[in-house]
């Protein structure tokens, strides 16, 4: 009997190369679909000549589309983590409840009137931060039975967490402005409209270490997401290991939902679209995340500014019309495979 | 580098709120011996084999690798020592069986690189030494659980270890595989001078053994060759039913439970 020629798939690394290059190509594209494309239609020349359209620009396009780009790669790539984590595909900000955590505490921060930074961080950020760390926390101790997580529980704690602090928001806004409907509306759905570049600086100084930091634990939570036994016996601090990554993917979290609102699904769909196409290895599929998950805010937030003759959907209604459905089909997809 | 002798001295734990699992166990394995652990379910074996591999901190005496106690060793220096094959590996991701057999290599890596020529070479010498050499390009979530267990066997020999800890490996193998399975331990055995302990319910299986452990209730009721320890009386105390027999033929020790 001879064995057939044992052939390996091409080295991490230079899968890494060509998953990233695909996607820079990718965010590039959604980059430039995303300035041209709204309600006004932008075209390159006017922005040179016309002090209307330069000032459209500048204060409200291109802020827009790079906030899409920074949500969107937070969410992405904070969704790949935590699905690695807890070791469960349908985990992701929105589902496990952290976003909305983070919902809660930044709008308890607002109610009160804490405009304050500390060192140019804005104390709403601390305080969506305290939310989504809460939460992460909270659906962790609730899931945890003995040793294991059970799957079911954490995405059932993740909704009950959703649902608590979707009514404290709601809550808290009618407290303070019965008459700001529209603003509950942004806080739960999210959305990407805001004026001027200042905030997006803020959360880069945040969010750029953070991303880096999570990055640097690719190849443990690689291990973790195999097995945690497996990675404790080949090295990994697996402890440690968590409790960081839970902490960082809490400060992203809270530091986009801050801004942005909780949006939902874009921490789901991008890493499996990037496991999809590029396989499994957290070392390709964090990063992958991290670039996807800004083109598809960018262009998900471009169809929520043309859809609609009158005017501007709120971006998180557009990646929920999305993004749900495919979450109910990898959940029947999943339980398929546990029957068997 | 000289072998490294690996003990156990005295070894207890209990779970929160429950009684003593394992009492007071004591093994060694001297480089290039294989040691099988026996004993009827709950008798403590997994728990014992989860201390030796560093995953539960026993909460009364010690582990001593190399003559240093097994938690002050660096996690990554104690993992080119020791690999550890878990009962079983339930991912809900589907990894390619060539990269998490890989992931075996990490203990030898640099923190921040990707994997080498030799990760590689290591990577497919270790499948075809596990007999898996032909599932290298599968999904692990696509395998059956006897194909699992070969993967998984892989990836232990990857990270090239001096000690291997086998919990039950052999429960999902096929006839065939199990005994292709000894054979490849006591070949490693022979050529590498590795180490092994294993937990099977296999007792027909330990023949090939140089040592085997009988547990009960969490305690060591018999240890020594497999000759001395698989015996009627021995294997009827340890599985609690008399109507277990042994006998010896052409140098092995058959082992059987009479149905009628």
């Amino acid at each position: 009997m001879t064995a057939p020629p044992l052939s390996l798939p091409a080295s991490i690394a230079s899968r890494t190369a060509k998953a990233l290059t695909i996607l820079t190509l990718i965010l590039m594209l959604s980059l430039f679909v995303g300035l041209l494309v709204g309600t006004q239609r932008i075209d390159p020349v006017s922005v040179l000549n016309d002090s209307f359209t330069r000032t459209l620009f500048f204060r409200l396009r291109l802020p827009r589309v790079l906030l899409g780009l920074v949500i969107g790669s937070s969410l992405g790539i904070s969704g790949a983590a935590l699905q690695a984590l807890f070791r469960n595909p349908l985990a992701d900000p929105y589902t496990l409840g952290v976003s909305g955590g983070g919902a809660l505490g930044a709008s308890i921060a607002i109610a009160l009137g804490w405009s304050a930074r500390i060192n140019g961080i804005p104390l709403v950020f601390v305080a969506s931060f305290a939310g989504a760390m809460a939460a992460v926390s909270l659906v962790r101790v609730i899931a945890r039975a003995g040793a294991v997580v059970l799957p079911g529980a954490l995405l059932l704690s993740g909704v009950a967490l959703n649902l608590i602090a979707g009514a404290g928001v709601l809550t808290i806004e009618y407290l303070t402005d019965p008459s700001s409907a529209l603003r509950i509306l942004r806080w739960l759905i999210g959305s990407l409209d805001i004026v001027g570049l200042q905030p997006i600086g803020r959360m880069l100084f945040i969010l750029v270490p953070a991303w880096l930091a999570l990055l640097l634990f690719a190849r443990q939570l690689n291990l973790i997401a195999i097995d945690e036994d497996t990675a404790a016996t080949l090295g990994v601090n697996v402890r440690r290991c968590e409790g960081i990554v839970h902490i960082l993917c809490a400060l992203i979290v809270g530091v986009t939902v801050a801004v942005g609102g909780a949006i939902g699904f874009v921490g789901l769909i991008v890493p499996h679209a990037v496991r999809m196409m590029f396989g499994e290895d957290l070392r390709i599929v964090l990063p992958g995340s991290l670039l996807l998950g800004a083109a598809f805010l960018i262009l998900a937030d471009a169809l929520a500014r043309t859809a609609l003759p009158s005017g501007d959907l709120p971006v998180g209604a557009v990646t929920g019309l999305l993004g749900g459905p495919v979450f109910l089909w990898l959940l029947r997809r999943r339980q398929q495979y546990s029957a068997m | 580098m000289t072998p490294k002798s690996f003990e156990a001295k005295r070894l207890c734990y209990a779970y929160p709120k429950g009684p003593l699992v394992v009492r007071e166990v004591s093994l060694s394995a001297a480089p290039g011996t294989m040691t099988a652990v026996i004993g009827s379910n709950g008798s403590g074996k997994s728990t014992l084999i989860r201390m030796l591999a560093g995953l539960v901190k026993p909460q009364a005496g010690q582990i001593l690798l190399g003559g240093v106690a097994l938690d002050q060793w660096h996690p990554q220096l104690r993992a080119r020592e020791i690999a550890y094959v878990p009962q079983a590996t339930a991912t809900p991701f589907p990894f390619v069986v060539a990269d998490l057999v890989m992931s075996g290599r990490t203990p030898h890596a640099p923190r921040f690189s990707f994997e080498t020529a030799l990760d590689r070479e290591r990577t497919m010498e270790s499948l075809e030494t596990a007999g898996a050499a032909h599932l290298a390009s599968r999904c692990f979530t696509s395998l059956s659980g006897g194909e699992r267990q070969m993967v998984i066997l892989a990836r232990a020999l990857a990270q090239e270890p001096r000690l291997l800890l086998l919990d039950e490996p052999s429960s999902s193998l096929d006839l065939k595989h199990r005994a292709a399975m000894i054979r490849t331990l006591s070949r490693l055995r022979e050529e590498r001078n590795l180490s092994v302990i294993m937990i099977t319910h296999d007792v027909q299986l330990t023949g090939a053994f140089d040592q085997v452990v009988a547990m009960k209730c969490g305690e060591v009721v018999a240890q020594g060759a497999p000759r001395e320890v698989l015996r009627d009386d021995i294997l009827r105390d340890i599985y609690d039913d008399a109507n277990v027999q042994t006998r010896q033929v052409g140098g092995q020790t058959l082992v059987w439970v009479n149905l009628v």
